[in-house]
């Protein structure tokens, strides 16, 4: 690790005896997951918990003409069998657009289709029954008359003339487009020595979280109070939706989130099954069990990333890159996705863009179409592996055209370490980024001349390997900026109450939440290490409403840096506290005592001066004993939301080693190398581990991963062996490696890191197999790199 | 075909009786049923390797596998593992490097893990990540994974040795 900037003035926290920050601890409770005694929602029964099951549409658009669910209510064990009109009688409809993402529009959407489904699998009626498979055996029993209406299915041609529109009332199929324009765009590329262009192409894909979408919601109608057990990653937001659409305050809504198996987003969202599952608990006045099935997480977990972006860039001889032009074209589905939008993947290509380099001139458009298929929405690394992989492909391209090396092409462009602040040409303003001493780190780590000797001498033995790079920014730490400026009441702030308790230990509540990538270790650590007690002694309680601070939770990157934040300043609070009913108990100053080793130490020389479980015992047991005019509290609370920066920048580099086999078209991924700088660093390991987990899901995209629709928005693959995802046999081992430059916009410096994996490295791999191919005077610009998009390249196939 | 099975099978050691309907699969049983929770449903077709468990000592996907076919068995589930301290080794190697992080995956990670141990005292690291290859882990890239698994199987060499 190295550091590109030192912040001797924020050691003083953080660098107490025997600080956890910046030190790999395992994370707290692992042994609960280990043992299989973990508490997901697809683990929980209530007392008098029934269970439903969604009837699908089979259509990608289609009128619904009538449904019949006389036979199917007769079934033993059925509660209900609810339709759209009736479900609407309980929860109201909803629209996803955000005001500062200006013109975007979409049209309502139900829990449950009324008249007309858009997508093949939009639920069309829900079955309640005593079990799921009494459900499911019902549902067969329901049903539906379609009149089949034309699907539009192809991006490219959603704006034609020809096309149906899908909802009559927004007059085309158009739900946001932006234009963005910079410096002299036209005048660059005429001045250019070479201008280069391309069109990459973008598969649909989707999370895959290994626990399918969950809710149990239970309405106690003696309390008028509704609990949603789910794995969400946002319980403030999902208790504020359901709130809304059910006619409650959010008082009555009780949002609990335990164990999340998996999310990367897809648990970011509500859906319309899920808010039809609450409202099926107000109306039946019992709980009420979802849990979707492999198919159907398919057919209605978000998808994202299905893009077609046309790529220009101007460059000179000397490696300057003038210009940059895109045009990118995405389909979104139906419905622009509540309450987060489906236009923010969109507006991500256009602001990432060319980000890491100096370049001045820019233009952008972007379109955003409907389309009946599923709808597309936030999945980790929002835009920026499209960004990325445009970007990086076209400078690789520019760098062949003039015959300058891939690295060297970017050591003439990046923005310099030594430049900030600055701005992009998309007008992002950088903080601190260390672009320069990133690719030189990775240039060592990789043996980069040794590859590509070794790449020289395969080559004359019909071996092809590739070496491939690719430079990227990462939008972290979000502030109002992303929905609150645009109406969506998603909060940016974050919150956390700490509180010593009457054994001298630690209870922590905070907002953020966690699905597997530490939150509470990260937490549990900055606590411990600012109040001076030991891990074991911190508790960190998270995912419920009723028990934290209101909070955004953990999504783009937020909580390590906005959650560990909220948590420094208050345990420094808390502190500051125990410190002052300490001075008073030894007749003391504050500022001659220290918390060390859970004590109340001598900060001159250590002496151990009264431990916190006897300060504890005195101020809850015996504060008639303190003197006159104390009033100890030991509990603080604190909120932190970035103020100056909309967002924390990060940024990395990635470099994949790869052999593509040239009659198979299969590529092997030999090695793969990033460099990552998130900022302070609280737990190395866990920061390296969410850094592999997100390239892995970056690997899937550039080589497998693809929801395949046929002309009639049928989805082909919803299983997970037609579906593939990179397994264990497949991946490469990760070689991660730091810079450090600490924000100065919170006192613990950290930014974030979930998303930096998945941001580039579908660019490494494709620029990879591109190296690799050179001999064969061909250029691949669409992922997933199938074994036939690659013998198609070749002109085998 | 509708009409519930007695069956009686041993799980973690203990006698069980049940009456099953004959389309209730393994899974669904030792979740529903006996409310061992810790054998995770990811896919319920055979494919991502959470539901892994042991029956008569060879690991089998339970969402694949009917209750009645486990008549007269035993089975062990994660909960069985660890109560027993069999994998008490694996499990902390785990801990120790972070190779899990939702958790989901990693009940059937591990049956599968010990499943090769048990195979082999040292399997190299391409080995391991052929026998985990049935198993999906969406969060960690598998290599902490592979390292802990490496890890274990030496720590067990050295014991032996």
């Amino acid at each position: 690790m190295s550091s590109i900037r030192s912040n001797p003035e924020r050691l003083s926290v953080l660098d107490h005896p025997n600080s956890y920050i910046g030190r790999t601890v395992p994370r707290p409770n692992l042994d609960r997951l280990l043992q299989g005694r973990g508490s997901y929602v697809s683990d929980l029964e209530l007392p008098r918990m029934a269970h439903v099951v969604f009837l699908r549409s089979p259509h990608a658009h289609a009128k619904i003409v009538s449904i019949d669910v006389g036979a199917a209510k007769q079934i033993p064990g059925v509660i209900a069998v609810v339709t759209g009109k009736e479900l609407a009688a309980v929860i109201t409809p909803w629209v996803g657009v955000l005001s500062h993402l200006k013109g975007l529009k979409s049209a309502p959407q139900s829990a449950i289709a009324v008249d007309r489904v858009c997508w093949q699998g939009e639920a069309v009626a829900a079955i309640v029954a005593t079990s799921r498979a009494a459900a499911e055996d019902t549902a067969e029993h329901v049903v539906v008359q379609y009149e089949e209406l034309e699907a539009v299915t192809d991006m490219r041609t959603a704006l034609d003339p020809a096309t149906p529109i899908i909802h009559a009332s927004l007059g085309d199929n158009l739900a946001f487009e932006r234009i963005h324009e910079a410096g002299a765009v036209d005048q660059a590329f005429a001045e250019s020595d070479a201008v280069v262009e391309a069109d990459f192409v973008f598969g649909r894909h989707t999370g895959v979280t290994l626990e399918p979408r969950s809710v149990v919601a239970d309405w106690n109608a003696a309390e008028a109070r509704l609990t949603i057990y789910q794995g969400t990653q946002a319980p403030h937001m999902v208790q504020n939706i359901a709130a809304l659409h059910l006619g409650l305050r959010d008082s009555q809504v009780r949002v609990v989130c335990k164990d999340v198996g998996g999310s990367f987003g897809i648990k970011v969202h509500v859906y319309a099954d899920e808010m039809a599952t609450y409202a099926l608990a107000k109306l039946l006045r019992r709980p009420i069990k979802f849990v979707a099935d492999r198919v159907e997480s398919f057919n209605t977990d978000i998808h994202a990333r299905d893009h077609r972006c046309k790529g220009k860039i101007g460059v000179k001889r000397d490696g300057t890159i003038t210009a940059f032009e895109i045009d990118d074209l995405t389909g979104i589905g139906p419905y622009s996705m509540y309450p987060r939008t489906s236009a923010i993947e969109a507006n991500q290509v256009v602001n990432l863009v060319g980000g890491p380099y100096t370049n001045k001139n820019y233009r952008a458009r972007a379109r955003v179409v409907f389309q009946n298929k599923n709808v597309m929405c936030q999945y980790r690394a929002v835009g920026h592996p499209i960004a990325c992989s445009v970007t990086e492909g076209l400078i690789d391209l520019a760098a062949l055209k003039i015959g300058m090396d891939p690295v060297e092409i970017r050591r003439r462009n990046l923005i310099a370490d030594d430049a900030y602040p600055c701005a992009s040409s998309s007008g992002l303003r950088f903080e601190q980024l260390s672009h320069h001493a990133s690719l030189t780190k990775i240039v060592e780590m990789m043996d980069y001349q040794a590859l590509r000797a070794e790449q020289a001498r395969l080559r004359k033995d019909g071996i092809f390997r590739g070496i491939g790079i690719a430079s990227f920014i990462e939008v972290t730490n979000p502030s109002a900026a992303f929905y609150g400026v645009g109406g969506a009441r998603i909060s940016s702030q974050d919150g956390v109450a700490v509180r010593l308790d009457a054994q001298g230990s630690v209870i922590c509540q905070t907002s953020i939440t966690e699905q597997g990538q530490g939150s509470e270790s990260l937490t549990a650590q900055i606590v411990g290490s600012v109040l001076g007690v030991s891990m074991d002694r911190v508790r960190v309680m998270l995912g419920d409403t009723d028990m934290t601070p209101y909070g955004g939770g953990t999504w783009a990157s937020r909580g390590a840096g906005i959650g560990g934040e909220a948590a420094l300043q208050a345990t420094k609070i808390l502190r500051q506290n125990i410190l002052e009913v300490a001075a008073a108990i030894l007749q003391a100053s504050p500022a001659e005592l220290d918390i060390v080793n859970n004590g109340v130490v001598d900060a001159s020389d250590g002496t151990p001066r009264i431990d916190l479980s006897e300060l504890a015992r005195i101020v809850y047991f015996r504060p008639d004993t303190l003197p006159p005019g104390i009033r100890p509290e030991l509990m603080a609370t604190r909120h932190f939301v970035p103020r100056e920066y909309p967002f924390a920048f990060t940024n990395g580099v990635q470099a994949a080693w790869v052999e593509v086999d040239t009659d198979t078209g299969f590529v092997k991924l030999l090695r793969h190398w990033v460099v990552e700088d998130c900022g302070t660093i609280i737990n190395p390991q866990l920061v390296d581990e969410q850094i592999r987990g997100g390239v892995v899901q970056g690997l899937g995209a550039a080589l497998f991963e693809k929801c395949i629709y046929d002309d009639r928005g049928q989805l082909t693959n919803a299983n997970m062996a037609d579906y593939l995802v990179p397994m264990s046999g497949e991946m490469p081992d990760i070689d991660v490696g730091h810079v450090v430059s600490p924000t100065r916009e919170s006192e613990l410096g950290a930014k974030g890191a979930g998303e930096a994996g998945t941001a580039g490295a579908a660019a490494a791999v494709t620029n990879a197999v591109n190296d690799a191919l050179t001999p064969f005077d061909t250029i691949i610009t669409e992922i997933p790199l199938t074994p036939q998009v690659i013998l198609t390249a070749l002109g085998k196939i | 075909m509708t009409a519930p099975v007695a069956i009686s099978l041993s799980v973690n050691g203990e006698r069980v009786e049940a009456h099953v309907l004959p389309r209730l699969n393994l899974a669904d049983f030792l979740r529903e049923h006996l409310e061992l929770t810790g054998t995770h449903l990811g896919c319920e077709h055979g494919v991502c390797g959470a539901c892994t468990v042991r029956v008569g000592g060879e690991i089998v996907r339970s969402c694949l596998m009917l209750a009645v076919q486990a008549n007269d068995t035993a089975v062990e589930t994660i909960e069985g593992l660890s109560d027993s301290g069999e994998i008490a080794d694996l499990q902390a190697a785990f801990r120790d490097r972070n190779a899990l992080q939702c958790g989901f995956c990693t009940p059937g990670m591990l049956m599968a893990a010990q499943d090769l141990l048990r195979e082999k005292r040292m399997p190299a690291r391409d080995e391991i990540r052929e026998h985990l290859s049935g198993n999906y882990c969406r969060c960690t890239g598998y290599q902490a994974i592979i390292d802990a698994v490496e890890a274990t199987a030496r720590m067990r060499m050295e014991l032996k040795v």
